[in-house]
């Protein structure tokens, strides 16, 4: 099974684990078993038109998938994808 | 022997200088640089401190902030002396105390599209220690317009990423920038700028750490600086991964911009109603009847609470029928921003016209009305 790396900001919506495994083997079929098993993560990963939003990367291996094939990046069955957001710092403000 | 280097400081840096690698000649490399550190807290604190005492012969500090007690938890150049003071000139003070050989510029401001142009314009690299997303894409920006590496680190609970940016290649060409990972902020309210933040305290020194040696590695050309790859750890898996950035991505900066207004903040929107600290303690005291929701996480109400009621904001939406609709609904958070974005979420789902905005939140009501209250 390939391995999904989840981020500390996303955890909560996967009941704070910080890995989710799953058969699929392109990276949009592990997109959507990750949601489908999680589905609060949807709206945080994609936008309303079902795409991977702008301040989050998508790595399988150390390759970003924009530099492979996108969401169609095979995945193998022990390579690990991780979910990279952008992250500024601790502070709460501006953005609580 | 140096031309350039006294024999104290010789002496100083003798365990750099028997690197065969680095030598006189690195640390000469060292006092000629001019490093501009862009805040001087959790990650500022590290790094201040290891180029100070490396030997960087010229630093600049910005940062218009003073030192909070809330800080002490990471920010390691600070003591409970410092507390209420610029955290810009303490920091001056502490690394001078250090390192009497170096020269220190404090730039006691926020870093603005005003100011950032002339104030990088005195220094080779840029390391950045900031907390917010616009800094970071004003620091980066102003980083691609004046021609300077900009030495990036951030970091967020559990996990740091640090990365060397528009790095000048031999060739004359520069490495990828922040834009080539992160071409737009995330919109408020969205994971990860929303709410909960929090750091572990060592975790911004160990980043910073890493970010320390990447400048120095900058400086020196010793080893190979984390040009077009993005390191990061995750300090509770233990977990190290260093990934490739893609460069071939477009990536156009002709000038600054408004980086509040990219980032989402100052939009205009109807205002939620408000009710302040005072006026919610009258409603407690004349017995008036309300509800009151607090929309902050379980760990927190844990910290402090005020007797409310507790619906994380994460899930406020799937508790709408918890929200009475006969009554004044008082809702609060921290300091007041997610409370809004709670009540604009609910108003959104039901015509609700009883729910107020607790304004500054638990930590103004802590302050004004109940200072046994818990702060944090």
């Amino acid at each position: 099974m390939a391995k999904i790396i989840i981020p500390s900001p996303l955890r909560k919506f996967t009941d704070n684990s910080s890995t989710v495994l799953t058969q699929a083997n392109s990276v949009s079929a592990a997109l959507n078993d990750l949601t489908n098993q999680h589905p609060k993560l949807r709206q945080h990963l994609l936008d309303d038109e079902g795409r991977i939003r702008s301040f989050i990367r998508l790595f399988v291996g150390e390759e970003d998938i924009s530099a492979l094939e996108q969401e169609k990046t095979s995945l193998g069955e022990h390579e690990i994808l991780s979910i990279v957001p952008a992250i500024a710092g601790g502070l709460e403000t501006p953005f609580n | 022997m140096s031309n350039l280097l006294s024999k104290e400081e010789l002496a100083r840096y003798a365990r750099h200088i028997t690197i065969p690698e680095f030598g006189v000649q690195g640390q000469e490399k060292l006092k000629k640089a001019k490093v501009l550190v862009i805040g001087s807290g959790g990650l500022g604190s590290p790094v201040l401190l290891y180029l100070a005492a490396a030997g960087v012969g010229h630093i600049g500090i910005v940062d218009f902030d003073v030192v909070d007690d809330s800080n002490l938890q990471r920010q390691v150049l600070f003591n409970v002396d410092d507390i209420g003071k610029s955290k810009a000139q303490t920091a001056k003070l502490k690394l001078q105390a250090l390192n009497p050989h170096i020269e220190i510029k404090v730039f006691e401001t926020a870093f603005t599209i005003e100011n950032a142009l002339s104030i990088i314009a005195d220094y080779d690299i840029v390391a950045d220690g900031t907390d917010n997303f616009p800094t970071r894409y004003l620091v980066n920006d102003a980083c691609v317009l004046a021609g300077k590496t900009n030495v990036y680190a951030s970091i967020f609970r559990f996990e740091g990423q640090v990365s060397v940016f528009n790095y000048l290649n031999e060739d004359g060409t520069r490495g990828p920038n922040y834009r080539h990972m992160f071409p737009e902020p995330p919109p408020p309210g969205l994971v990860p700028n929303c709410a909960e933040g929090g750091v572990l305290g060592v975790l911004p020194g160990i980043i910073g750490s890493i970010q320390a040696s990447e400048v120095i590695k900058v400086i020196t050309g010793v080893g190979e600086p984390l040009v077009g790859r993005l390191f990061l750890f995750d300090v509770a898996a233990f977990q190290t991964r260093t990934l490739k950035i893609n460069a071939q991505q477009e990536v156009i900066i002709n000038e600054l911009i408004d980086y509040e207004s990219f980032c989402g903040l100052n939009q205009e929107q109807d205002a939620v109603k408000e009710i302040t600290v005072h006026e919610l303690e009258k409603l407690q005291n004349l017995g008036h009847d309300y509800h009151i929701i607090d929309v902050r996480e379980p760990h927190e109400f844990e910290i402090a609470n005020i007797g409310a009621e507790l619906i994380p904001l994460s899930t406020i939406s799937q508790h709408v029928e918890r929200i009475p609709r006969d009554k004044k609904v008082i809702v609060h958070c921290k300091s007041g921003k997610r409370s809004e974005t709670a009540i604009r979420e609910l108003e959104a789902l039901y015509p609700f016209s009883n729910l107020y905005n607790l304004k500054g939140g638990i930590l103004a009501y802590a302050k004004e009305i109940d200072t046994n209250i818990p702060t944090y």
